[in-house]
């Protein structure tokens, strides 16, 4: 699936346009571009070779214009956000560069909150999610938020409340939405979380793993599954009641649900 | 002075900022000082008020959106009480200008101004090993003083009224622009900045309250289309030279 002799940097210039080198902006660009670089290149060897990576229903995935990806959340830390993104940048045929929608705590973390940014993962307010969708770019939601990446164990592939947001943002820039099926990220960090240290470190969770160093910092070696599902264009007014836009969001929801069914059913190991 | 007449236009440019005045002082001067201002020029029928507000009133803040437009609410009080002065003038002439129909009000809310001037941000460029925060680099916008006065004139034309956000000529991060500058910056881990820079400014070493770190941890940017769509403004000054205006000699 993977086009041989087209570099990385290739992808990204293809993506962005040539880069002036002459003054600061475009200093900064090309500073911003080979930082891109550098983080697809890891991206992509945690995609092939560490979670060893298949996507399914790649075709899914619109070469261009506005498109909203909307998948299931879960395994502490965000490596399906990063695995949806390299599949999109490498295995299309046309790369296509994700923005996700970074939950309001990131910007308080040293490191996450400029590298995140500078990768193009935006904090997910509706009017950053709004412009981007308006100069056509692939946005990516987890409508579960941190409740969905932070849930136990116990609760794997059982989604959660999804909210209503990126349903009236769909709806108000009439833009598609992609269902994403995750599977493997709910078992990369079988945790449970304590609350009372998240409370008391101001975080969202506190998750603890049964195995050394107890923070689940480093992922196990998952096999991850992508299931991309129909783009499915929803209609109607997006300053509706809530409970009418639930019912819309319900449908993405249970979508997502039965995709994520067909993946377990399919899958062999979660380690390969 | 209104009484004489004839006063074509009132730019009210006195926002007092002066973190070591006494905040009662400062806030007398202020607010009270505003609001007779407002109501000597809707008696004496003054046609225009331009008022030099800032983009800061929006604050920065870690659930920023990455341009904040005219609309977004202004939270700067909210973490910097140092702010509420200002944040309340922008209320008070924002009033005014639905209020008093008869005048044309403009409220213009620029970047950070940068240039042989004795503000925070200009201050803070001209240290020549400035404090950062450890693993926070958060992009910036900063407009040439002279831009500023700019956007001022072109509030002043005939017919135009109402809020707009002044924007210089890009974006750059932080780091980006002490680079530039040839400053050394010295990386402070976040949990430890706040306290030194409270002891350092109870000391008198340092003039920047400690709220202001916020302002080299988020992001603070707007946009400024309305103002080019509507005000026709444009900056002259490029990012080198609107950078390099802090070391222009005063």
């Amino acid at each position: 699936m993977h086009t041989a002799g087209v570099g990385l940097l290739d992808r990204l210039h293809k993506l962005r346009g040539q880069v002036p080198d002459d003054d600061i902006a475009g200093r900064t660009q090309a500073l911003v571009v080979r930082g891109n670089e550098f983080a697809m290149r890891v991206a992509r060897w945690l995609y092939r070779n560490y979670f060893r990576a298949s996507a399914f229903g790649i075709e899914h995935v619109p070469a261009t214009g506005r498109v909203l990806f909307v998948a299931n959340h879960a395994g502490q830390l965000p490596f399906d956000a990063l695995v949806i993104c390299a599949a999109c940048f490498l295995e299309p045929p046309t790369p296509r560069l994700v923005r996700s929608m970074v939950e309001y705590f990131v910007p308080t973390v040293p490191f996450a909150s400029y590298l995140f940014a500078r990768w193009g993962q935006i904090t997910g307010t509706p009017e950053n999610c709004r412009r981007l969708l308006a100069a056509e770019e692939a946005v990516l939601v987890f409508p579960e938020g941190a409740r969905g990446i932070s849930k136990s164990f116990a609760r794997r592939y059982q989604l959660g409340e999804f909210g209503t947001g990126f349903m009236r943002l769909a709806l108000e820039m009439r833009a598609p939405i992609v269902p994403i099926a995750v599977i493997g990220a709910e078992e990369q960090a079988p945790a449970v979380n304590i609350k009372p240290l998240a409370r008391l470190l101001g975080a969202p969770s506190f998750p603890v793993v049964p195995y050394p160093p107890f923070v689940p910092l480093v992922p196990l070696p998952v096999k991850y599954r992508l299931y991309f599902g129909e783009p499915m264009t929803m209609t109607g007014d997006p300053d509706d009641d809530d409970d009418v836009l639930d019912e819309k969001a319900r449908i993405v929801k249970s979508r997502i649900q039965s995709m994520i069914h067909v993946g377990l059913r399919e899958r062999e190991h979660v380690f390969w | 002075m209104f009484r004489a007449g004839e006063v074509d236009a009132l730019i009210h440019l006195g926002v007092m900022h002066d973190p070591r005045a006494r905040p009662a002082e400062i806030y007398s001067w202020n607010i009270t000082g505003t609001t007779k201002l407002l109501e000597y020029c809707q008696a004496y029928r003054v046609p225009k008020v331009v008022l030099l507000s800032s983009a800061n009133v929006y604050g920065p803040r870690p659930d920023n959106p990455q341009f904040l437009t005219e609309d977004a609410p202004l939270l700067a009080a909210q973490r910097f009480p140092q702010m509420r002065d200002l944040v309340e003038i922008d209320h008070l002439v924002s009033t005014f200008l639905w209020r008093a129909q008869g005048v044309e009000t403009v409220i213009l809310r620029p970047v950070h101004i940068v240039g042989p001037v004795h503000n925070a941000p200009s201050n803070y460029l001209r240290i020549p090993r400035p404090p950062v925060l450890l693993g926070f680099d958060p992009m910036v916008q900063l407009i040439h003083y002279q831009d500023t006065a700019d956007a001022i004139v072109a509030a002043l034309a005939p017919g135009r009224r109402g809020i707009y956000n002044i924007v210089g000529p890009g974006e750059v991060p932080l780091s980006a622009v002490l680079r530039e500058l040839g400053r050394e910056p010295v990386q402070i881990p976040h949990p430890v900045a706040r306290p030194i820079l409270s002891l350092a400014f109870r000391l008198g070493i340092s003039s920047f309250p400690v709220a202001e770190l916020d302002f080299i941890r988020y992001v603070c940017m707007v946009d400024g289309r309305r103002a080019g769509a509507e005000l026709g403004f444009r900056p002259r000054f490029g990012l080198r030279e609107t950078i390099h205006a802090v070391d222009e000699p005063a």
